[in-house]
């Protein structure tokens, strides 16, 4: 960033088409970043206004105003009341809808009201004609003393007028308030303006009634601005009578110039919204999208995991030949090619997931999900909001938290971070995936049905289920007070674009990539140093073994397999299985599937590498080659019984339903809820749920 | 007279289709994010939907569309006329 780059934030109220034209004025220099100390996203491009002349253009989120009301919305109160030159705007770029101009306008008249340079771009001018709307642009500009474009971001239009208004707007800054707080009561504000007067009469008013103080406010300056904010009543009632204020303001400018046709409006919206709310079809087309959402997760990600997990097992192979043979090549071949294998696996799927919901969100019916949703979400404690997560959570439980940022409600928020994690992640699915081809036979049910097909889907329901009991018994449980108000904007249906949508889903894909990425590379590489390294028995293990072995006429391989098992037996990572043996022999497991416990607290599919690396190198028999056979036929020489019996495997998939066994969500819980409470109560509740679950299943069923 | 034809009501007593205007006395009632929404005394306010469990409504006022809880529609007071 160069010292005469033109700062530019991007503001404007949700569905407004603010993202488009970010979109068309940075394209690919886009880049994601965070906000320091909040983890809400800052996306920041380059835009080349000029010849000669580059902007910094930040995207806020969305927002119908300044007052902020959810995590998100408070960042943009935070960087507009930024007075240190490096982060603050040099020109603020305010995005409205042409056919909700007056909302729009609120938004508009307190950003005017910071004095910052202004420019207000009106967007979807497109739709005007077909609308019946017309303005007075001209008019307009004098009216509201600031420089107006009119656009249309998705078909590229004005973009080059925006950004010649930009420069034209910063060179020639002069910016003048909209509004004049005085007018509500003069005295009052008289001596609030007096508190400091490099501030303006409304960052002030916003200091008090939001508390939130730039670094410029010396702590007396705070104190005399929080004695303003002991009248809590009275506060309301000018917060009240400043946005009727500015809506009679804004009334008297449109009368001039904006004029609408009410006759020529077409009712696309009414129609549409009698299907997708009705009280039967509304939930059948909802029904329909999910199990749609869910297709496409399963059916068309598994040719690309298929091809992702041959490459990887490929270059692992291909590492192990080419390397020399060392430690380091070890950690390569064992510790990091299988992590980042790990990590990329998941992409085809939370990739289409994203791809859902973004396409969901930017032709208008998630809305319309919510609105549908809400009643029944509210009776388990969360918000019409939270399905989006729990729809999220069958992907992945990371981006679903991340997405709970919008319920605006605390409780209703933390209940819905609380229960997601029980949905069932595609990290379970390999797991599952194995235990049912052992324990489930492939026979039909009814005729028709596959029973092991069957027994996936009532996983699934058994995740969803709890997540909603959990959330029952959280909202009578947790003493939290919060105000659930609750308001959602029901946007015009829109066919998404393209170009949006392709952003959305490559930005958010590359955010779990690197958040959750480093979290499962890291533990990848700690498993890793656990299972090849251990104590003192460890290292003779390989002796003791070849000597046990001498007198026997065993094959290389098979020596080698003993060797290999021993080496488990005797790593860090065995003696940890082996210790906590007790803990879960009543649930019918033994050491060897309790090293893939803890291994699956990195991630749950961990589970079936750990398996595969224990089982491949344990087996007797050589006959059987793959690895559902070899643990198929693992015998416990304890009971002499099948390892991978019918009780044992069910008592394992419950465990898998129910366990806490995933880092990466715990940080993001943490991150999320700024403390390590929540996390923890997740890691305990869920994983001494599981247990006691699965102590239950195996009781009864052996 | 005028007043012969008006109804005090609430938003939640609306029927679908129906429309008031949101009085003034109800101001004090009016979450401030409502209010920025363009939820003003004075408006019209037109009932859109009814979610299929009876809440949430679906309004349009000042050309906003949202959808609100009951327990906040019945909170505001309206004009009906009749």
């Amino acid at each position: 960033m160069s010292k005469k780059d033109i700062k530019v934030a991007l503001i404007g109220n949700p569905n407004t088409g603010k993202t488009s034209l970010f979109n068309q004025l940075t394209g690919l220099t886009q880049k994601v970043g965070n906000y320091p100390g909040v983890t809400v996203d800052k996306k920041q491009g380059t835009c080349k206004l000029s010849a000669t002349q580059n902007a910094i253009i930040t995207d806020l989120p969305g927002t119908y105003s300044i007052n902020p009301t959810s995590i998100d919305e408070s960042i943009v109160l935070k960087t507009l009341l930024k007075k240190d030159i490096k982060e603050s705007p040099d020109v603020i770029l305010v995005v409205a809808d042409v056919e909700n101009l007056k909302r729009n306008l609120l938004l508009f008249s307190q950003i005017k009201d910071l004095e910052i340079p202004t420019v207000l771009a009106i967007n979807m001018v497109d739709q005007m004609s077909r609308k019946g709307i017309s303005i007075d642009l001209t008019a307009l500009k004098e009216e509201l003393n600031t420089e107006v474009v009119l656009i249309s971001a998705r078909k590229n239009q004005g973009i080059e007028d925006v950004k010649a208004t930009i420069i034209k707007c910063h060179v020639a800054a002069k910016a003048t308030p909209m509004c004049d707080n005085k007018k509500i009561d003069p005295a009052y504000f008289e001596e609030l303006k007096a508190i400091n007067p490099n501030y303006t009469l409304y960052e002030l008013w916003l200091m008090v009634t939001q508390k939130n103080f730039p670094e410029g406010i010396a702590k007396q300056e705070r104190e005399q601005l929080l004695s303003f904010n002991k009248d809590v009543s009275k506060l309301r009632k000018y917060q009240h009578k400043e946005t009727i204020y500015r809506y009679q303001e804004i009334n008297k400018v449109l009368k001039k110039t904006y004029l609408v046709d009410k006759s020529k409006a077409t009712d696309v919206r009414a129609k549409l919204d009698k299907v997708f709310t009705h009280k039967i079809f509304g939930y059948f087309i909802f029904l329909l999208v999910l199990l749609l959402i869910f297709q496409a997760i399963f059916d068309w990600s598994s040719l690309p995991m298929d091809l992702i997990d041959t490459t990887f097992a490929e270059l692992s192979d291909f590492a192990r030949s080419n390397l020399p043979v060392g430690v380091l090549s070890d950690l390569i071949v064992e510790g990091i090619i299988p992590g980042i294998g790990g990590v990329i696996i998941f992409i085809p799927q939370i990739a289409i997931l994203f791809l859902f919901i973004a396409v969901l969100e930017e032709t208008g019916y998630m809305s319309r999900v919510v609105f549908l949703m809400d009643k029944i979400m509210r009776r388990f404690g969360m918000n019409g909001k939270s399905v989006i997560p729990l729809i999220s959570g069958t992907a992945c439980a990371i981006p679903a938290i991340m997405a709970t940022r919008t319920i605006s409600s605390w409780k209703e928020r933390l209940i819905t971070i609380l229960v997601v994690p029980f949905t069932t992640c595609s990290a379970r699915l390999p797991v599952y995936a194995i235990l049912i081809s052992l324990i489930i036979p492939d026979t039909k049910i009814f005729g028709f049905y596959n029973l092991q097909a069957f027994t996936l889907l009532m996983l699934y329901a058994l995740g969803f289920v709890t997540a909603i009991l959990g959330a029952y018994i959280l909202q009578k449980t947790l003493k939290i007070k919060s105000n659930s108000f609750f308001v959602v904007e029901m946007p015009n249906y829109k066919i998404p674009s393209v170009k949006n949508v392709l952003f959305d889903v490559l930005e958010k894909t590359k955010a779990f990539v690197l958040g959750a990425g480093k979290i499962i590379l890291a533990l990848s590489v700690v498993l890793w140093f656990l299972a090849s390294n251990g104590p003192e028995s460890y290292q003779n293990a390989e002796q003791n073994t070849i000597e046990k072995l001498a007198d026997t006429n065993l094959g290389v391989d098979a020596v080698q397999q003993k060797v290999a098992a021993a080496k488990l037996e005797n790593s860090y990572i065995g003696i940890m299985g082996k210790f906590i043996e007790p803990a879960i022999r009543p649930l019918g497991y033994d050491w060897k599937i309790g090293i893939a416990l803890i291994t699956s607290f990195a991630a749950r599919e961990v589970f079936v590498g750990t398996l595969a690396t224990i089982y491949s190198v344990g087996a007797d028999d050589e006959n059987t080659t793959t690895i559902k056979e070899k643990m198929r036929s693992e015998i416990n020489p304890a009971t002499g019984k099948k390892v991978f019996n019918f009780p044992a495997g069910m008592s394992l998939l419950v465990f898998y339903a129910f366990a806490m066994q995933c880092m990466a969500t715990l940080a993001i819980v943490k991150r999320e809820t700024k403390t390590w409470k929540w996390p923890l109560i997740q890691l305990f509740g869920m994983t001494g749920l599981a247990y006691v679950c699965s102590l239950i299943v195996f009781q009864i069923l052996k | 007279m005028w007043f012969n034809y008006l109804i005090l009501n609430t938003i939640a007593s609306l029927h679908i289709g129906e429309m008031g205007y949101i009085s003034e006395e109800s101001l004090d009632f009016i979450p401030l994010k409502l209010l920025e929404m363009g939820c003003l005394p004075g408006a019209e306010v037109c009932l859109v939907q009814i979610a299929p469990l009876k809440d949430p409504l679906y309004i349009c006022v000042n050309g906003s569309h949202l959808a609100i809880r009951k327990e906040t529609a019945s909170k505001i007071k309206i004009l009906k006329s009749e």
